[in-house]
């Protein structure tokens, strides 16, 4: 199906959030949308996907102008989108889920759902347990389920918008083998919203480029990395160095600490890290690292083991209590987990600071949010609401919120959907807390990102810890084979 | 949508609650002559019985102040996200920790009355903080403990009346003895109507509004009735702010209930509350949870219900026609639900004008069925229901 946007407004007040985007996508190809955060392709994709109406402008599908009163319209129409956000969905089976999208008759008829919904996971390569409950899902398979609901919906457009951000290597490899399957096969449309050029270099056959709600380029592909991220800032920044890092005292200190769920058990972790370390977590998604991490914020209770925080036994403490020790924690989830959809960015302020007073101080918070927001860069201002905010400047929001001094500093995905230009500022303000002291923890799904800024890696498959690496002295396919179990 | 437009619009989102009353009213009518009974006559009487006398006007009043208590309580609750259907059950805790009070102590008025209000406060702190701690600690949902202590304060009000606190002449089943007359609230011109409770009232509208407004507490619970899982990460202790917020409520049911005992009536009753709880949580929902709109729409439900006793003395129609128009509202509220699910405006905050101080969203989803299966996450609603 050829789509075509004419002249694409979207005004939020005096925000522009697209600006007069006009630009033509043919069946069978995969596209790519780029542009840095805040761009406006999120909005633009949702306008396409019948999440919200444009202000102005006009859609056509081969030819025909439509008007979209929906998501569930717009893919009645053949239009299907992926979002951004993490799909948060209720505690059903996947079976049930699948259902209540699906069909329209008040009787429900599983067997035909079933195999519905296994024919088209086969098509695809997914493996799907139609009789799982959705919370046990990892967040690669979920992806799966809801595309799949939009295939079986009978999407010929579809739009996945930042879809690699959380997933494994191996459930990318299969997403992609998919998207390469519905257009070269099947002559569908994909539209790839991405801020990893690498993916978007393999993958797709043409870019448009978005900046500041307009369409500033286009470019076949593939090309020069640079070419792209010209167009998309203007001018090509500069990777910025890493200090070096000298050792110090330890911080955090792991001894025999054995974690146990319903799913997985974690034993014996003895692990060390030093003030101004930075220590990467590798592994595939539910490997037991973030467990860990958990562990060290106190949202989970170690079955055995001690923890130690500055040289004071923490070992049991609550998640409130660290965080008044000197503990942060940002987790991978935006709205679901860190920040409060309908509530202002002062607000959140207000609530993260740890000197709270019985009145607000509204002026003077506002103003020090003010102040967060130039610093942190974030497009956004003191009385927007974090929901209002683009994805990459969440994340920004909720780094802008962490508090100073800081013992131990742990990050899931800290640079999930950020572009080329902030991931880089977000790691300096990082160096600089390093600098002062901070140990910090992290878990990435990217392993060049774990290479690149860690000192030493540690790798979790099935429950268990690898050997702790150096990271100056590994590689990407060293860890790939810590990350399959091998040792 | 453009500047300009969303500006046109606020004051439609201001007027919001007005919609489902006017609604209300041209289905009733329509009713009404269904029946062959003629609306302005039913209205007229309606209006009578509110404001044709001066004791009926105090009458009023006098219903209007104990429901005025137990809203705002209930917005401070809504706000945390909180179902407090307990509510009745405070006012009664609140009626029976006055008299208690006033059956055991002699003093002057100025000194009992503050005993009063203190036990009544007290009182229905603490079941209301049964409530919380179920909650918090057992896991069990405020709605289903909340029902159960209801019922257990009304079980607890008859084993009062009939047992302990019975007169001497014997039970009646029907209340304690009168209460000695320094232990009444002062009332004007032999109603039932007190000035004082009417200020200390008005005293809980202004705390809630500035507590919403302007404390760390209130937006504690502000976050938390949104997402109480972000709020917990973000440093607030849901189980404390629970159980702070429940007793905040329970404190000011508890008071309306002092009010029913020591101004509507003169002692304990069997029915003390009269359903004033669950009135309150209508008045609440039709208010949009903002609490500058609950005394009018509760002084309205006054009106209402107060009009409709004289409308059967009047008319041939039955006072039931009271609950009808008030029923009506309340489904008329959650048909249409908030403003927003109308496309009127945008999210809160956006649209040009509209302070975003106040807890103006319906625990009524914004988000349209069609959307439910691929659920984008914006739900704040889920707590809720939770
Ligand atoms: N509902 C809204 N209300 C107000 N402003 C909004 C709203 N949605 C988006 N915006 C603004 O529109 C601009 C574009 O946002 P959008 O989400 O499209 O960016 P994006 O290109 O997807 O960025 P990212 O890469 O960070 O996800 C941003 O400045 C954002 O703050
Ligand atoms: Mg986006």
């Amino acid at each position: 199906m050829q789509v075509e946007l004419r002249d694409i407004r979207k005004y939020f007040g005096r925000v522009k959030a697209n600006d007069g985007i006009s630009l033509v996508l043919k069946p069978g190809k995969i596209y790519a949308l780029v542009g840095e955060n805040g761009a406006g392709k999120s909005t633009l994709m949702k306008i396409l996907s019948g999440y919200q109406p444009p202000t102005s402008g006009e859609i056509l599908l081969d030819g025909q102008p439509v008007r979209f009163h929906s998501p569930a319209d717009a893919l009645a129409k053949g239009v299907g989108m992926l979002y951004q956000d993490p799909l948060d969905m209720p505690p059903f089976r996947v079976i049930d889920n699948y259902l209540l999208g699906r069909s329209n008759s008040v009787r429900l008829n599983y067997k035909e759902a079933r195999n519905e919904l296994e024919g088209l996971s086969k098509r695809y390569g997914f493996e799907i347990d139609v009789h799982a409950t959705i919370d046990s899902l990892s967040m690669g398979e979920r992806q799966q389920l809801e595309l799949v609901r939009l295939l079986a919906g009978g999407a010929q457009v579809l739009i996945l918008d930042e879809p690699t951000t959380g997933i494994s290597a191996e459930q990318k490899e299969i997403l992609f083998e998919s998207m390469r399957k519905m257009t070269r096969e099947e002559g569908k449309t994909v539209i790839l919203v991405s801020h990893k050029l690498e993916e978007v270099q393999e993958l797709c056959v043409y870019a448009y480029v978005l900046r500041r709600g307009q369409l500033v380029g286009e470019q076949e592909l593939p090309c020069l990395n640079e070419q792209l991220v010209e167009m998309m800032f203007g001018q090509v920044p500069k990777r910025s160095q890493r200090p070096p890092f000298a050792v110090r005292e330890p911080v955090l200190e792991l001894q025999d600490v054995n974690i146990e769920t319903y799913q997985i058990t974690v034993p014996d972790i003895n692990l060390s890290v030093r003030a101004g370390e930075i220590f990467g977590l590798a592994g595939l998604e539910g490997s037991g690292q973030r467990l860990v991490m958990q562990a060290c914020s106190g949202l989970v209770a170690p079955a055995k083991g001690r923890v130690r925080l500055g040289g004071q036994d923490v070992t049991g403490w609550s998640y409130h209590r660290l965080q008044k020790f000197g503990m942060a924690y940002v987790p991978a989830g935006r709205l679901e987990e860190g920040l409060v959809a309908g509530l202002t960015l002062t607000e959140h302020l207000v609530l993260a600071r740890p000197d709270k007073k019985f009145f607000v101080d509204w002026k003077e918070n506002r103003q020090e949010m003010a102040e967060r927001i130039t610093t942190y860069q974030i497009v956004g201002r003191p009385e927007s609401t974090a929901d209002q905010l683009s994805g990459g400047n969440q994340q920004r929001l909720l780094f802008s919120l962490l508090n100073t001094p800081l013992k131990l500093l742990l990050l899931e995905h800290p640079t999930r959907g950020l572009d080329v230009r902030s991931s880089d500022y977000i790691w300096q303000l990082l160096y600089k807390r390093r600098d002062h002291g901070t140990a910090i923890l992290f878990i990435s799904a990217d392993l060049d990102e774990i290479i690149e800024h860690c000192d030493r890696i540690a790798v979790f498959s099935g429950g268990v810890m690898s050997r702790i690496l150096d990271a100056r002295e590994t590689t990407a396919e060293e860890l790939g084979h810590f990350i399959g179990g091998q040792v | 949508m453009t500047e300009a437009q969303t500006s046109d619009r606020s004051w439609l989102i201001r007027l919001w609650p007005l919609v489902p009353i006017v609604a209300a009213l041209i289905v009733t009518s329509a009713l009404l002559m269904l029946f062959d009974a003629s609306p302005a006559v039913a209205y007229r009487a309606m209006w009578d019985g509110a404001f044709g006398g001066q004791d009926k006007f105090l009458s009023v009043l006098a219903f209007w102040v104990p429901l005025l208590l137990a809203s705002a309580g209930l917005v401070v609750t809504f706000t945390a996200g909180l179902w407090n259907i307990g509510i009745e059950g405070q006012i009664i805790l609140g009626a029976i920790g006055a008299s208690w009070v006033a059956l055991n102590v002699t003093g002057p008025a100025w000194v009992l009355i503050p005993l009063e209000i203190g036990a009544a406060m007290l009182g229905g702190a603490l079941w209301a903080a049964l409530s919380a701690v179920l909650k918090t600690r057992g896991k069990v949902n405020e709605i289903f403990s909340g029902l159960a202590l209801n019922n257990l304060a009304i079980i607890l009000t008859n084993y009062l009346i009939s047992g302990p606190w019975q007169p001497p002449e014997g039970g009646s089943f029907r209340g304690t003895t009168p209460f000695q007359s320094a232990a009444l609230l002062p009332r004007l011109f032999e109603s039932r109507f007190s000035p004082l409770s009417l200020i200390l009232a008005f005293a809980a509208v202004i705390a809630v509004y500035y507590v919403l407004r302007g404390t760390t507490w209130g937006l504690k619970l502000k976050a938390l009735g949104k997402n109480p899982y972000s709020a917990y990460l973000l440093g607030v202790s849901s189980e404390r702010e629970t159980i702070l917020a429940m007793m905040f409520c329970g404190a000011l049911a508890g008071l309306g209930g002092a009010v029913r005992v020591l101004s509507w009536f003169d002692s304990l009753r069997q029915s003390i509350s009269g359903g004033i709880g669950f009135l309150a949580l209508l008045v609440v929902m039709l208010a949009a949870y903002r609490i500058l709109w609950v005394p009018i729409i509760a002084l309205f439900f006054s009106i209402v219900l107060n009009g409709s006793i004289t409308l059967q003395l009047k008319t041939q129609l039955h006072s039931a026609l009271g609950g009808i128009l008030t029923g009506l509202m309340v489904l008329f509220v959650l048909l249409f639900g908030s403003a927003k699910q109308l496309g009127i405006g945008g999210k809160p905050g956006t649209a040009a004008g509209v302070p975003d101080v106040m807890p103006d969203e319906l625990p009524a989803g914004e988000i349209p069925p069609e959307l439910m299966a691929s659920s984008y996450p914006e739900v704040d609603v889920e707590a809720i229901h939770e």
